[in-house]
């Protein structure tokens, strides 16, 4: 996983609520077998339409997608993340995030941060009004901050630290193989196998 | 204090607990599928790690896998390669996979539970958010995306945050007509998409106890589309009828040690859950969706709501953009809904019991002209189960599709699909914008439901019939 420090970057205000993953990234792209090449895939529907906000001459470049509640439910595809992520997104800022996409997109170094709505609702004012506007993700301070606005976050201190230093949970999980051997050993005989007993 | 049951699974299932980090928990059982696997496996090789217990992993292929024609080359070169991979990495890793053409073939919620892998007290986990289904057995089950999905395969374990819990109470009997599927809607449009965020859900009360295995798992297959970490339903009597005799069910001592195990799962009587809904069964009637999110729903006497009606400001303009996009005017009663398409089938309801309820409606009938009706297994075994009775039989006399198993039209990821601006009722658990095919339009329904629907070519109960012709609305 990539680090996740600081990131500054231009916005995206996405005013819809209940953006589910299935606009993020619809079903036909999740045939592919890599974690990258999602980008044309994102909002693909919506950007059909010229005057979606991700097509305005304005967004292009811009890192930071400001979001309305309930983002990112649905499906548990992590194609949303990487989507997200291949298009050039360092960052989503919600009131509230699916459980299943929250997770993925931190495991994933795309850092999903939670304020309230109306803090989301100065954002999009404020990026909506000027474009240019620029947004800072602060995860060593834990603040969001644009101009006018500084905003504390809340992140679990472990994901946080994970975050920074872009661990790899597998890693740090096989470094506790030991008590996952002792759990085994005590395993009812009871509990299902899918493969014959050899 | 006594303790929930999704509590006492997951204190049975902890590995390792530690000031500031997650609880690592054992997951039991992984199931595979061929959308959320392959990075996974591509990250094992990557590493040099091999699955840690491929004896606790089971791959099927469903999202891809086309209802027709399945013993040709699958069309599409994109969905051949996806199902090859997944051929290929259990090969290469040693998973057990049943493919395209085998016996044990199916949507991965519908194999697992009628093979006997999902049983009370465990621990399931699949890349895919239904796994929520499989919390009907009182087992604490849901989905992961990819990254876990790899966790899991190299070291059996998840790191997991804490979960809260809600207990959604329904007490008295389910009036004649209403189904698993309408108290879910029900459920779903009372508490919000969000609602269930960060909670594990229990579902009680007698409303809960009198249900079948396959009701409940409609019931917990849904969970996710409220939000939740997870939905559960404690074992009882009726779960273990179900088990009993299955190909991995325990036998012998090892039943009598599993029955005794599980029957010290349910909630104890002054354990506290989080938070508590109540719902009364007896004043349900027949749901369906009209929106773009299983939030959005009515009982199907109602009319489209208003969007002004809604004091939310995001609700509002949610609903504005969800008739927009649906093709509905607000205050039109939903029975008045026509329909192009109906589709019995998924996850949540292509069980044999969803089949029976369906072609119980149709049978001696003929679907509307012009209405186009698949009937799509959720396994194998399921659509043998049906042709032994007759049901497939009953499905081509009336007019409808009968094909072979997999998810189908749920997701259009294999050439099932709505064509743009085409409206469906569906069992299906999603009616998001393009589920079913761009520009398509979903309803979201029960079995029953979805029949009448199909006979009298609008949104219909199977109480709005008489023999082949509806009444007036």
């Amino acid at each position: 996983m990539e680090k996740f420090t600081t990131h500054t970057g231009r916005a995206v205000p996405l005013r819809r609520s209940n953006v589910d993953t299935d606009q993020i990234i619809p079903a036909h792209w999740l045939k592919k077998v890599t974690r990258s090449g999602f980008e044309d895939g994102l909002f693909e529907a919506w950007r059909k339409d010229e005057s979606f906000v991700l097509n305005l001459p304005e967004r292009q470049g811009a890192s930071v997608l400001v979001a309305g509640p309930e983002f990112g439910t649905g499906s548990s595809r992590e194609h949303a993340v990487w989507a997200l992520q291949n298009y050039g997104f360092q960052a989503v800022v919600s009131s509230r995030f699916a459980d299943i996409f929250r997770g993925n997109s931190l495991k994933n170094g795309l850092l999903t941060v939670v304020l309230p709505q109306e803090t989301v609702e100065a954002l999009w004012a404020l990026t909506e009004a000027d474009p240019t506007a620029e947004i800072t993700v602060d995860l060593e301070a834990r603040e969001v901050r644009a101009e006018g606005i500084t905003a504390p976050f809340e992140l679990d201190d472990n994901v946080r630290w994970r975050l920074l230093n872009g661990l790899d949970d597998i890693s740090i999980t096989l470094q506790n193989e030991a008590d996952v051997a002792a759990f085994e050993a005590k395993r009812p005989s009871f509990k299902p196998r899918t493969l014959p007993v050899v | 204090m006594g303790r929930t049951l999704a509590e006492k699974v997951w204190d049975d299932h902890v590995v390792r607990r530690a000031e500031g980090e997650p609880d690592l928990l054992y997951i039991d059982l992984h199931l595979l599928h061929e959308v959320t696997s392959p990075q996974a496996f591509d990250g094992l090789r990557l590493a040099g790690r091999p699955v840690r217990r491929t004896d606790l992993t089971i791959a099927t292929e469903d999202h891809n896998t086309p209802t027709l024609d399945i013993d040709k080359p699958i069309a599409d070169p994109v969905s051949r390669v996806q199902l090859e991979t997944l051929r290929k990495n259990a090969e290469e890793f040693g998973v057990r996979i049943h493919s395209l053409g085998d016996v044990e073939q199916g949507v991965v919620h519908v194999v697992g539970p009628q093979l006997g892998l999902t049983q009370p007290g465990m621990t399931v986990v699949c890349g895919d958010s239904h796994t929520s289904t499989h919390g009907a057995f009182g087992a604490l089950a849901f989905g992961i995306g990819t990254s876990q999905v790899e966790h899991v395969l190299a070291t059996q374990t998840l790191p997991l945050a804490p979960f809260k819990t809600m207990a959604i109470t329904v007490e008295g009997e389910l009036p004649e007509g209403v189904t698993a599927k309408d108290l879910i809607l029900a459920v779903i449009a009372k508490i919000g998409t969000g609602g269930g965020q960060g909670y594990v859900l229990e579902y009680r009360g007698s409303a809960i106890r009198s249900l079948s295995m396959e009701a409940r798992m409609t019931i917990c297959n849904m969970s996710i589309e409220a939000g939740a970490r997870a939905g559960m339903i404690a074992p009882d009597r009726t779960t273990f009828d179900y088990l009993q005799g299955r190909p991995h069910a325990p036998q012998g001592e090892d039943w009598d040690a599993a029955v005794a195990y599980w029957e010290t799962l349910a909630t104890d009587e002054d354990a506290v859950f989080d938070a508590e809904v109540f719902i009364d069964a007896a004043e349900l009637t027949p749901f369906v969706t009209w929106g773009t999110n299983p939030g959005q729903g009515a009982p199907l006497g109602a009319n489209v709501p208003n969007p002004e009606d809604f004091a939310d400001p995001q609700e509002r303009i949610a609903a504005e953009n969800a008739l927009k996009y649906m093709g509905l005017e607000a205050g039109t009663p939903l029975r008045e809904v026509k329909v192009d398409a109906v589709f019995v089938g998924s996850c949540t309801n292509g069980r044999i019991e969803d089949l029976r309820a369906a072609a119980a409606v149709l049978d001696g009938r003929r679907i509307a002209e012009g209405v186009r009706m698949l009937v799509v297994p959720g396994s194998v075994r399921v659509a043998l189960q049906a042709v032994e009775e007759g049901l497939d039989k009953v499905f081509t006399a009336a007019g409808a599709e009968w094909r072979h198993a997999g998810c189908s039209m749920c997701l259009g990821m294999n050439p099932d699909q709505l064509a743009p601006g085409e409206r469906c009722a569906s069992t299906s658990n999603r009616n998001f914008e393009g589920r079913q095919g761009k520009g398509g339009r979903t309803h979201l329904v029960s079995p029953q439901v979805a029949a009448a629907t199909a006979l009298v070519g609008r949104l219909a109960a199977p109480a709005d019939l008489t023999d082949n012709v509806a009444v007036e609305v």
